[in-house]
């Protein structure tokens, strides 16, 4: 008789050992992504076109300023999940593939690491 | 041995398929996927200029509020609404509902159409309060 749960069958699974962690941060963000991006589609409808010191003025408001570092995390790490399958789908090539992966990373962690710093500049210097 | 292999059935290919709504929102989800991770640096701008001063922000502001601009963050609005709705049919999949040949189908129109629709609100509320 088997004993172990269906979770613990698959846990660490798969050729990188990761059993469905992937699959499961996938899901995670897009479910965060749900709430953040309508947030973020309703706030740049009030607010898109607004004059500076507005904008300034409203991404200065902390909660503001915290629920846009939430989605900017949310975005980043679905996008580079994400991306990892397209690569991983479409190139086949050993070098290829790890230098596509890396520099997915990389783009992620750029992207994400420039937007939070933009957006506590604006919340602690304005 | 050359006769053996030539009668075998042939796995059917992408030019042999016609092409049903539910695999075109399906290569969709992942076309508009690949986009929406290169938009992402719209937004990064944004935020740059925003935290960089007035009147790079004012520079930036006029590039999004031009014709081109607006073009592009239309586009934008679509193919993230679209791949939202997508992703919301994936989540049903993944806790088991949904897969009835009809459904789905109607599922994937839906997306579609949902997109566009919501996209259209999107921007008519975003210029009637401006």
């Amino acid at each position: 008789m088997d004993m172990r749960t269906p979770l613990g069958k698959v846990r660490g699974l798969g050729s990188a050992k990761d059993g469905t962690e992937h699959f499961w941060r996938q899901r995670l963000t897009a479910v965060s992504n749900v709430f953040l991006i309508s947030f973020f589609i309703i706030f740049m409808v009030l607010y898109a076109g607004a004059p500076y010191q507005e904008m300034i003025a409203v991404l200065h408001n902390p909660l503001v300023a915290i629920v846009c570092a939430f989605v900017i995390l949310s975005v980043t790490i679905h996008m580079r999940l994400g991306m990892q399958i397209i690569i991983e789908d479409y190139v086949h090539g050993e070098i290829g593939k790890v230098a596509l992966l890396i520099l997915n990373t990389f783009f992620a962690v750029v992207v994400a690491g420039a937007a939070i710093f933009a957006l506590l500049k604006i919340a602690f210097a304005g | 041995m050359a006769n053996v292999t030539n009668n075998r059935p042939l796995s059917p290919h992408l030019q042999v398929y016609r092409l049903i709504p539910t695999m075109a929102m399906s290569i969709l989800h992942r076309i508009t996927g690949g986009a929406l991770y290169f938009g992402t640096l719209l937004v990064v701008w944004w935020l740059i200029a925003a935290a960089t001063g007035e009147e790079y922000y004012n520079w930036v502001m006029w590039f999004m509020n031009s014709w081109f601009g607006r073009l592009v963050l239309f586009g934008y609005t679509w193919v993230l609404i679209l791949h939202m709705l997508g992703g919301l049919r994936h989540l049903l999949w993944d806790v088991g509902y949904g897969f009835e040949k009809e459904f789905s189908t109607k599922l994937a129109r839906a997306n579609l159409i949902g997109s566009i629709a919501l996209t259209l609100v999107v921007w008519v509320i975003g210029y009637t309060i401006r």
